[in-house]
Parts: C-alpha cells; structure tokens; sequence
C-alpha cells in the first residue's frame, strides 16, 4: 500500500531546510510559497527519495489559482501532496520543475495552456493541445465559451 | 508526419528532422482530437459525466469508468457492494487484455507484418466485445459502471461464455507467441530499438507497460491495492532492458495475469446487490479526490474538486498515455525512421486520452 506521509511532518523537516517556505500543512499536503516551489521540490527529491511525480493539477479559485504537485517515491512507496497558490493577477507565475522530474514536461505545458499559469524555466513554455494564437485559457473560471445555437457561458 | 498517417493510431503529428534516414530531432505535436472534457465535465453533473469517460481511451473504456466511479465514490463516501466489486475487477482485466491485444496487433502492423497478426488478436477481442455487450448493450462507449456500483447485474449466460473465453484464452496467446515471439524479423526490428533505461523512465513519470518494460516492478494492483486486487495471485511481468521487444512481451505476460486474475473472480463471485442506493442529483461536500488505477496503458487518475454543488468544480485526467509520450523523442533520437513507428507503436498511445 502507498503510504501517504503526513503533511506536518514533511513541513517540519522543509521548514528546517527553507525558512519561511512552508505555509501550511494538513494530513497529506504541505502548502508551500510558490516562489520556494523548487527548491522545497529539489528538497523532497534528493533527501525524501521523492523519485516519481505522477500528476501535476492546476485549480482555478477564482481569486487564486492553486498548483497542487502529486508526488510518490516508487524506491520507498510512499506519497505527499506538494500545494501552492499564486494570486490571480494578470499572469499568474510558478517556477518550472522539469530540471527535476521530467514528467513535468507535458503537464506543464498543457496547464499553462488550458489554465494560463506559466511556468519559468521551463525549456518549451508553449501551447501544447490548442493553437498559437489562440485567446484565453478555457480551464479559467472566467473564460466566455459560445454556446450551440447562441448565447455566452463561462 | 501525421497527423494523418497510418501509423500513428489516430492523429498525432511528429516533426521529424532527418539527416538522411537518420532521426536527428523529434517534436510531437498534439491536439487534433481535443474535445475539451475537462471543461465540458465542469458542466454536467457527475452522472452525466460517466459516457464522457469512455471517450478518453476508448480501447479500454471500463477502466475509465472504474477509474472516474472510484474518484467519485472517494469524494462522496459511498461504499460498494463485495458483488459489484468483483465484477468490476473482471470487466477491468478483460479490458486489458483487450486493450493490449489491439496495442501488441498495432505494433506488428508498424512493424512490417501487415493485418495478419492484427486479426489474430482481433478474432479473440471480437469475443470480448460480444461479452462487453452482453453487460451493458455497447461494444465501444459502455458507461456501465455507477457511483456505487454497476448499472446492472451480469446477464445468465454471461458466466458460462465467460469461462469459455478464459479456457480458450491462454491456449490463443500460446498461438501469438508461436506464430510472433520467436520470429526472426520480430526480432531484428525490435530488439534494443527504442531503449527506454529504468531511471529514465521513473523521472519522466512514465507508466504502465513502458515503465514495466523497463524493469521497474510498479503495478498500483500490487504496490497501492485498490478495489479487491489484494485478495488476488498474480505476477507483476518486467522488462529488462527497457527495448520494444521487452514492451511486447510485458504486454503478453499481462495478459496471461489477468485471465488468472478473472479466473479467481469468477470463483469468488458472491450473490448479492451490485449497486448501493446514492441520492440524485449526487453532491460531494466540498472537499477534492485523487484516485488513480493501473489502467492497461498505465496509471489513469482523476483529480476532483467539488464544491457541493451537483457538478464537479474541477475535473482533471491524468492521462497514461500523454505522460507516456514524453519520452518519446529520447527513444528514437540517432535512430532510422522505421524505428521511430515502432517505436511510437510500443507505447502504445490513444489520442482520445493524450488530447482529451
């Protein structure tokens, strides 16, 4: 069984490492600033053994977007949530963390396709299902979508 | 290359930079077949969202509806019945090896050995597409699996042609492995092709067959048991070198696991209800979900937040089969065109689910 960690623990022992970086946590996540995102990532990696990322998901709350990191170790089997906010103004920014995992590659790109969060430092930051030049990101709460026969919705 | 193109199992784009037959340089493009699910799931209601499912991989829809069902059943706390579980565990298994008879059929078709072994597997698949319809009507989209449950029990004559399937079944991929394992074309063209190393493989997140064939022993069914894969004897087949050969032969070996697998369910069926009462319109307390299963393509996971009302406020797919292809231009870099196709073949992608 995948042994989720507990989200307190995994903040005490980040927070030893990066001050300040560490905003919150409950029973599996750990809420971290996101401009720490990397290096609290490179943290996990190399000293937790945090070897497979298996899913990064970006979710809109309206006056925030919040970046939640899905990571396991396959070595060890066991998981923690990694969460971060970035405000909602203009263009929202989080650093990339391809250096570490490559599976970020696609995923990054498709959020900040869908989404419109870009991730710095990422080495092809471009659109990744939908076409250069196309407005908006349609995962955005306040994205206008035409509707069959007429009309607007978000 | 592409997007229309036979080789590439729907539409999917590559371009290739050549130095003659040389691969220099490989950018896969996507999104030909972007329907935009996750945001049309936003505004149906969770029920309504369950057909969606099927049109992601839909080689191995039921596995979507396990994987959407589970996500749900997470969110809202609904138990399921020992009975709907078991069958849910058969109509996975079945649907993996389905899935991977078209993948295996797929890859020796790119590999040169057109349709023939193609409608071997397909003269078997055909025998599981009667079994799906005799559950729920369909032979593709099933929508067959409910919050709590399956929309119905399995119809009286389902068992008996069952078992006949999963008697036949293993003699059948004996037949593939006579006609294909040892052929020495089969050989030339894939062993160490497309070389995907172990570490390689886990930093870039890959899943399922890919990451087996490359010798790392992960299956969420052993290593995170959901559902009732715990109370099940089978193996975990791995890879050594990580070449397409390797891939292929995990695939097989699948195979034979889970006709194992469905023969033990079927000896441990229980009698009783196959679906727990859920209130309609079904709404969540607001809290978010995880869940993910080894899929045939790999680790299929969705990523829910609900918000208490009756439609979902965030609807995300971790889709195996677009993870699965980032790797791709590593694997075919400094190799000969043909190779990248059977390359690309041993992944074994389904663009409903890489463009959504």
């Amino acid at each position: 069984m995948t042994k989720p960690l507990s989200g307190a623990e995994i903040a005490r022992q980040i927070g030893e490492q990066l001050s300040d970086a560490v905003t919150g946590s409950d029973e599996t996540t750990v809420f971290v600033r996101s401009e720490d995102i990397l290096n609290a990532a490179r943290f996990l990696k190399e000293n937790l053994d945090f070897d497979y990322l298996p899913s990064i998901t970006a979710v809109d709350f309206l006056d925030h977007f919040d970046v939640i990191y899905h990571l396991r170790s396959i070595k060890n089997n066991y998981s923690v949530v990694l969460r971060t906010r970035c405000d909602n103004s203009g263009s929202p920014r989080v650093p990339s963390v391809v250096s570490l995992w490559q599976g970020a590659d696609l995923q990054e790109r498709e959020i900040y396709d869908l989404m419109g969060i870009y991730f710095e430092g990422h080495p092809n930051m471009k659109r990744i299902v939908l076409w250069e030049g196309y407005e908006g990101h349609p995962l955005r709460k306040d994205f206008i979508m035409d509707v069959p026969g007429g009309g607007k919705t978000t | 290359m592409g997007p229309q193109h036979p080789s590439t199992h729907g539409v999917f784009r590559m371009r290739v930079t050549f130095d003659g037959e040389v691969i220099l340089d490989l950018e896969p493009i996507f999104g030909y077949l972007h329907r935009g699910i996750e945001k049309l799931a936003e505004h149906k209601t969770y029920l309504q969202n369950m057909p969606y499912t099927d049109r992601l991989d839909y080689l191995a829809s039921m596995s979507n509806n396990m994987a959407y069902a589970m996500a749900v059943e997470k969110l809202a706390g609904i138990e399921v019945p020992e009975r709907a579980e078991y069958i849910r565990v058969i109509m996975a298994e079945l649907m993996r090896i389905s899935s991977h008879l078209v993948g295996v059929g797929a890859l020796f078709n790119d590999m040169g050995a057109f349709m023939t072994p193609f409608l071997y597997m397909y003269r078997e698949r055909e025998k599981l597409l009667d079994l799906f319809e005799m559950v729920c009507g369909q032979r593709l989209t099933y929508n067959y699996m409910r919050f709590g449950g399956v929309s119905h029990d399995i119809p009286e004559e389902f068992m008996p042609t069952l078992k006949r399937f999963i008697d036949e079944m293993p003699g059948f991929i004996d037949e593939y492995d006579q006609l294909l394992a040892e052929n020495e074309i089969v050989l030339a063209r894939s062993k160490g092709v497309g070389i995907l190393p172990a570490d390689k493989a886990i930093n870039a997140s890959v899943s399922g067959p890919v990451l087996r064939g490359s010798g790392v022993k992960w299956d969420l069914r052993k290593n995170n048991p959901y559902s009732i894969y715990d109370r099940f004897d089978f193996e975990i087949p791995t890879g050594s070198v990580g070449d397409v050969y390797d891939r292929y032969r995990v695939r097989v070996e699948e195979m034979r696991q889970s006709v194992r697998i469905v023969r033990q369910a079927m000896e441990q069926l229980p009698e009783g209800e196959v679906r727990t009462r859920v209130p309609t319109p079904l709404k969540p307390a607001p809290g978010e979900a995880y869940v993910c299963i080894e899929a045939p393509k790999g680790e299929l996971g969705f990523y829910l937040v609900s918000d208490g009302s009756a439609k979902p406020y965030r609807f995300k797919i971790r889709a195996p089969s677009l993870i699965n292809l980032t790797m791709l231009r590593d694997m075919v870099v400094g190799w000969k065109l043909a190779d990248a196709i059977v390359t690309l073949g041993s992944i074994d992608i389904c663009m409903g689910e890489v463009d959504r």
